[in-house]
Order: C-alpha cells, then structure tokens, then sequence
C-alpha cells in the first residue's frame, strides 16, 4: 500500500514546473490569441468569442476533420487485427524471439520523416519497387496526382509503420499467460478459435486498450509523414488536421483563427485521453 | 498450424524489411543509375553519397545539431523525472492522479497546438534556433513519457527496501542514489533509449524551432527535397544513417521495446 505524504509533492516539483513551463504558458498564449484580432504586437482588439464561431463553419476544419476521422478508423480497423495475427504468429522459444523482436521494432525506430521519404521513392513509378510494379501490372498508379492512390500510400504507410507497435503489446500481453491455461483448453480439446476467444482475447484487454489509445492519439496527429510523402495534395486529399493547422499558423499568420482551430483540437483530444484513462485506471484498480 | 505461423510471420517482416532495402539498395547507387531505370541491386556501387554526407558541412553539422539536443533533452529528461517517477510509484499526495492524468494529456497532444506559442515563447526569452529551444520543447512529451516508464519500472521493486535501507540509517538521497537508481539500471536504460528516440523522430517542433545555425538532419533532409532537383541517392544515404543509432541501441533494449513504446503499461 502506498503511504500518504504529500512531501511527494518536492520531488514532483522539477517536473511541474518544467511541464508548466512547456506546456501551461503556451496554452495560456493559445487561448490570449483565439480571443483578440492581432494586427502588430501594438494594435490588438478584444473579439471575444468571434474566432470560435468562425472556425466552427469553416469549410477547411470541417474538411481535414471528416478526413481525419475516416483517416484515424481505417488505421485502427487494419491496425489492431493484424498486429494481434503478427503477435500470435510470433515464435514462442528461441533464436527466433529476438531475431522478430529486433526486425519487428525496426519500423518504430525510423525518423518519421524518413519513413515519408522511403515511401516517397518505392511508390514511384519510375524508381520505385511498388509503384514500377503496380504500373507494370497495368494498374494506373501515381500517388502525387490521383488522390485515391495517395490516400491508399499513406494508409499503407502507416501501417508499415506502426503495425509493429501493435503487435509487439500484444506480444507482450500474451507472453503473460500462464502454460497453465494452455493445457487446461488442451485436456477440454479447446480448438483455436475458443483458446482466442476466452483465453487471449481477455487477457489481452488491457493492452489492446492501450494500444488503441497510442495508435488513435497518434494517428490523430499525423503529421510528418504525408507532408514528407505528399505534402497535403493531391489538392488536399490528405491533408490532416495537423497539417491544416500548421498551414495557418505558420503559413498564413493567421493567429485567431489557428489559436481557436487549436483549442478545439486540444479538447477533442482531452476528451478522448480521458475516456480511455478512465477505462485503464479502472482496470488497474481491479487488479 | 505451426507452418501457416511461421509463413504469416516471415511475409509480415518481407512487408517491414522491403522498403528499408530499397533504401540502403538506393543510397549506394549513382543518380545516373538510379534514374536510369529499375535495378534490384547496386550494378555499380559506389559511395559516393555517403561521401556527400560526411565532407559537406550542411549535412554533417545537421548531424551534430540533432546529437547534441538529443542528448541534452535525454539528461534533462531522466533528471527530472527519476524523482517525479519515485514519488507516484510510492506515496499518495494531494492531487496525485489529476498530475498524472495531466502528464498523460502533454504526451498526446498534438505538437501542431504548441507550435506558434513555442515558436514566439522561443523567440522571446533569445533561444531561438538553438538546440537547447529544441531540447526543452520535446520535454513536452518526453518528460511524461519518462515518468511512466520509469514508474513503471519502479513500482516492480518491493516496498520493503526502502524501509529497510531507512532503518540502517540512510537518508534519503544517499539511498535514492547509492541503493535505490542502481537496483532499476535496466528502467534507466530503457527510459533513456526512448527519450532518445523520441526526440530522434519528431521533425514538426525540430524544424520550425531552428532555422541555420542550429538545423536538424530531420529538417536538412526535407529542404533538400523541396529544392528543384532532388538529389535521391544522398537523400538515401541521408535516412540510412538517420537510421542507424536506433538499430546500433535497440538490441539492449529489446526484451523492453513493448514496455516503452506503452509508457510503462504493460
């Protein structure tokens, strides 16, 4: 049992005021800028909350959000069901777990913005792997003009690049049953299908749940890797939140408007953190 | 069974390891070759790009920016968060789960949110295209991530000796650092590994926090691809050492991969 002592509060301490200073002042600059008209730093007019319902009708929020939910579901609906088949494909005993552990994390150590440039090259059709393929098959393939083809590329991607995250959890969730379990379904002649279903699948909740909550934060804040591949385009087919919101602040200095675009963003993530730390807290006081 | 495993596990990694090939294949071509048509492997390989890369200052100072507010973040990381991570994974105090809550949130945020303020903060207080600005700026999500780790980590060494070592008379730093840091060695490594990391990957903050002196390898590779002609094999050459210090570390840490890239939750 833990002891109550609030003097933990000293060793906390550095960390509040590191976080508080990389996180607390800037926020509080967001919210300063989503309630003013910002000309130069001496002209600025109070607007109140102008620049919210302004953003809630503009097309472009409207826009990269539809996109980067159907973005966020189709990364969970391939993500989570292939990286629990990798895990439970993984060798169980030796010289083969480190070797898949090691290739398997490889994906996860790539610099995002390298990830981008290896699919920029091998889904070209004139350089790369892929894309020669696909072309030479006699499919039309060209991810920087056709916007299905891109969105198919930076899907793909993605899960190149993050299906090991998955796979290695489950991995890891596995891993913790007891043999126990095993030969109990053995001696009731369990088949395959309900040793998953009552004996995998639940010891591999907790998990999952973290797993669909890293894979949907993540992913709902793509940045790097479409704007290295694409760029946004073709048009803006794949231009995500992020990069909307980027575009305004640093493209076109647009503060109020990015300021309000950004706190809206930042709530509908601190409402989606919450509900799943909710759902892991309770699991752990379970036990 | 055991063959349809060992087959969907070896075309799952064909699907990993092909793209990477392409790209160590394309870092030892000549542009020429490259451009000239589809080959499977270097005809001519020539190192060339890699020469590019270590003789031009641009390139090999990118390097050192990135190395030196990698590691700066990684000490200010672990620094403060050994503490922090102590103090969740043995006592409750007054707002505890809010704080940790909290924590949680700073690493799911989108980096995108703190972008202006970061930039203007920066610009403000003169750090501006330093690595330090850069450094502090990934404490963002790395502190957090740290301090769930490491808790992690901690809260898996029993209880006991602590108040053991108390009743032999040590103080509290003298058993925090002569006893208590050495018993979670492996934590400190992990946790250090993904700070590491973490930092190493992200480009969003890195670019726009940087402009000349202090510029990242992350953000030197994509003006490269902005200019006219895209020089592909140096950009090759370019991710394939981007890669490197993470395959030259993952092998110490690979038993705790899962556990790191799960804050600490698994």
């Amino acid at each position: 049992m833990k002891t109550y002592n609030n003097k933990a509060w000293w060793l906390v301490l550095p960390v509040f005021v590191l976080v508080a200073f990389s996180a607390i002042i800037p926020m509080m600059t967001v919210v300063n800028y989503s309630v003013q008209d910002i000309f130069d730093p001496s002209t600025r007019y109070f607007v109140g909350t102008e620049w919210y319902r302004e953003i809630l009708v503009d097309p472009r929020l409207h826009d990269s959000l539809v996109r980067q939910f159907i973005y966020s579901f189709c990364v969970l609906a391939i993500e989570v069901p292939l990286g629990i088949v990798v895990a439970l494909s993984m060798p169980r005993r030796g010289l083969g777990v480190p070797f898949s552990l090691i290739l398997l994390s490889l994906p996860l150590l790539v610099p995002w913005n390298v990830v981008g440039t290896i699919w920029q090259i091998i889904g070209r059709e004139d350089i790369g792997l892929y894309g020669w393929t696909l072309n030479s098959l006699g499919l039309d393939y060209n991810y920087a003009s056709n916007p299905r083809d891109a969105w198919i590329t930076v899907l793909v991607m993605d899960v190149w690049h993050w299906t090991s995250l998955v796979a290695l959890l489950c991995y890891s969730g596995l891993r913790s049953i007891p043999d126990v379990y095993y030969q109990a379904a053995r001696i009731d002649r369990a088949s395959h299908w309900a040793v998953f279903r009552f004996i995998q699948l639940p010891k591999l909740k907790n998990v999952l749940l973290i797993a669909v909550m890293l894979r949907f934060m993540d992913s709902f804040m793509i940045y790097t890797e479409p704007f290295v591949l694409t760029g946004g385009g073709p048009g803006t087919a794949t231009t995500f939140l992020s990069q909307t919101l980027t575009q305004m602040a640093l493209g076109q200095f647009d503060l109020g408007r990015a300021a309000a675009f950004s706190l809206i963003y930042f709530l509908i993530i601190l409402l989606v953190t919450w509900v799943f730390y909710t759902a892991m807290t309770h699991n752990d006081d379970k036990g | 069974m055991r063959l349809r495993k060992s087959l969907v596990m070896l075309v799952y990694l064909l699907f990993v390891l092909v793209p990477i090939y392409w790209l160590v294949n394309m870092s030892f071509k000549s542009n020429r070759e490259i451009l000239g048509g589809l080959t499977l492997w270097p005809t001519t390989p020539t190192l060339d790009n890699y020469r590019v890369i270590f003789t031009e200052p641009t390139w090999y100072m990118s390097y050192l920016n990135s190395l030196s507010y990698v590691s700066m973040n990684m000490l200010i990381s672990l620094l403060v968060a050994l503490p922090a991570a102590y103090a969740f994974s043995r006592y409750r105090f007054l707002g505890d789960k809010h704080m940790f809550f909290w924590l949680l949130t700073n690493r799911m945020a989108p980096p995108a949110v703190f972008l202006l303020p970061f930039f203007q903060l920066y610009s403000a207080v003169g750090l501006f295209d330093t690595p330090i600005a850069v450094a502090l700026a990934h404490c963002l999500f790395n502190v957090p991530l740290a301090v769930w780790i490491l808790e992690g980590f901690m809260s898996s060494v029993p209880k006991e000796i602590d108040e053991t070592a108390y009743i032999d008379g040590y103080t509290f730093p003298k058993f925090f650092i002569r006893i208590f840091l050495p018993m979670i060695r492996p934590g400190i490594g992990v946790t250090a590994f993904f700070c590491f990391m973490f930092s190493w990957v992200e480009l969003l903050l890195a670019r726009t926090l940087t402009s000349v002196d202090a510029k990242p390898i992350v953000a030197q590779m994509t003006r490269t691809v902005s200019a006219s002609g895209i020089d592909w094999g140096v950009l090759a050459a370019a991710g394939v050492v981007a890669l490197l210090p993470g395959i030259a570390v993952i092998y110490f840490v690979r038993n705790h991969v899962a556990k790191g890239f799960a804050l600490g939750r698994v």
